[in-house]
């Protein structure tokens, strides 16, 4: 069918932190829950390991969302990581504002290992949110396009 | 005030205190102002001067000195003794090498400024009171700061010295400045409009890591933008991305060690107005994390290597006022 206009399929990266998110990523396997296949999961060994390039690099390749998830403020494996990393992305998130690139690409949430239903209704929000932006257009680096 | 800068430095230089002497010496042009250092007192004769267009901060150039033979004198201007400050907060001079003498600054202008203003020809400055008096080839002129002023002096944050072993001249206060007027110009606009503002002013950054090469705060020795494979080593020219990447890392990598002396600014040869976004973060820092100023006290802790347990979560963002 030529004419079919294809649906737009948003690419989302999720960092998941390995004690925690990543653990909560598996329960939302294993209780059976649904979330979008688009979404493309980095294991990182806390919510702390990322650096605010790796965030801006996976827009480089063509991410239309960014969702970083960890352990609880408190809970972290390594006791204040997710502090530090609270704090970094907030400012980051700031400034990619400040520059007019549509805050709600990137987006934050605390998931524990317990925490199945909250990955997948996080997910599927994000997804949602990130498919009614459309294309990431403000952020996007032409020489990585296919 | 040259006069009594160039007595002060030959009198340590005799008297054994220091080596060598870091200050500012006139390049091609008058306006053309490059730091340097002196070794005897015949070449402060010559070289070394003291004027409205010596704005560069002269601190970063200590972490290379500090590592010679022997003590060198400096020459701190107020918003230049934060850069200090700060290096010292993160270990990068050696305090017991070095003699800061604390010099009084009234703002200071560039050649390019009075061009833009109409003067040309240019062969001297000197000050009086509100206005700087200009020497040219066709006579003398006087032109009012307060249109001449470099854009960072015009919303100086400080008269004070932070750190100095003397001082030449009256200290002076922490101002009221305004220096987030124009942060929260740009945040009171749509996401469109400030995404138009940017696009405009950083596409035309040609990439010459004139801000990394100048900012007091990178001092790394090895640094991300020189790595081709950072993915943002280069210029693309049709492409925004990489500027977007290297103006957000750039700024990022300073937050919370950025004093807002405002040099990124000043070397941009595109007049970006890159300290907006350093003053953004700096904006943010003190309305989310409490009022801090970096290298106004030696050995803060700065805002993003601490933490406590009850900061506000990122989603902040997404609901502020007025966005």
């Amino acid at each position: 069918m030529p004419n079919e206009v294809k649906a737009f399929k948003p690419k989302i990266v999720a960092f998941c932190c390995n004690w925690c998110s990543y653990a909560g990523a598996d329960l939302a396997g294993t209780n059976r829950l649904t979330y979008p296949a688009d979404v493309k999961i980095i294991r990182v060994p806390c919510s702390c390991r990322v650096n605010p390039m790796f965030i801006l690099r996976a827009f480089q390749r063509g991410a239309d969302g960014v969702i970083l998830c960890g352990c609880h403020p408190g809970d972290c494996h390594y006791t204040t990581g997710n502090y530090y990393a609270r704090r970094r992305m907030t400012l980051l998130f700031s400034m990619l504002d400040f520059l007019g690139i549509e805050k709600e690409r990137t987006r934050v949430e605390w998931v524990s290992a317990a925490e199945g239903a909250k990955f997948a209704a996080t997910m599927n929000d994000f997804v949602a949110t990130v498919t009614a932006l459309g294309e990431n257009k403000r952020l996007e680096d032409l020489r990585c396009k296919e | 005030m040259q006069g009594m800068m160039i007595n002060r430095a030959k009198e340590l230089l005799r008297d054994g205190t220091v080596n060598r002497v870091l200050g500012w010496q006139a390049g091609e042009f008058v306006y053309d102002i490059t730091p340097a250092v002196f070794e005897t007192e015949e070449e402060l004769d010559e070289g070394f001067v003291y004027n409205g267009f010596c704005g560069n901060n002269l601190s970063k150039y200590l972490v290379k000195e500090t590592l010679k033979e022997g003590k060198i004198l400096v020459f701190l201007k107020p918003c230049d003794t934060y850069s200090f400050n700060q290096l010292l907060t993160e270990h990068r001079i050696d305090r017991e090498k070095v003699y800061v003498v604390g010099i009084p600054c009234e703002g200071k202008t560039s050649g390019e400024m009075l061009k833009s203003k109409g003067i040309s020809g240019i062969t001297g400055i000197s000050e009086d009171g509100d206005n700087f008096i200009v020497d040219t080839v066709y006579g003398q002129t006087t032109i009012a700061k307060a249109d001449a002023l470099e854009e960072r002096c015009k919303t100086c944050k400080s008269k004070k010295h932070v750190a100095y072993d003397e001082l030449i001249g009256e200290d002076g206060e922490v101002l009221d400045s305004h220096r987030f007027d124009m942060v929260a110009k740009l945040e009171a606009m749509t996401p469109d409009e400030r995404f138009a503002f940017w696009r405009g002013q950083l596409s035309k950054c040609i990439r010459c890591n004139a801000c990394r090469n100048v900012c007091p705060a990178c001092t790394c020795e090895q640094c991300v933008f020189d790595n081709p494979k950072s993915g943002i080593a280069q210029k693309a020219a049709a492409d925004s991305f990489e500027e977007n990447m290297f103006h957000i890392i750039r700024a990022f990598h300073v937050a919370g060690r950025c004093t807002d002396c405002g040099e990124c600014s000043r070397v941009c040869p595109q007049n970006i107005p890159l300290h907006l976004l350093n003053r953004k973060f700096i904006k943010d820092i003190d309305e989310l994390y409490g009022d801090y100023q970096a290298g106004a006290e030696v050995g803060t802790r700065a805002p993003l290597t601490n933490y406590t347990q009850d900061d506000v979560e990122p989603s902040i963002v997404y609901h502020r006022e007025g966005k």
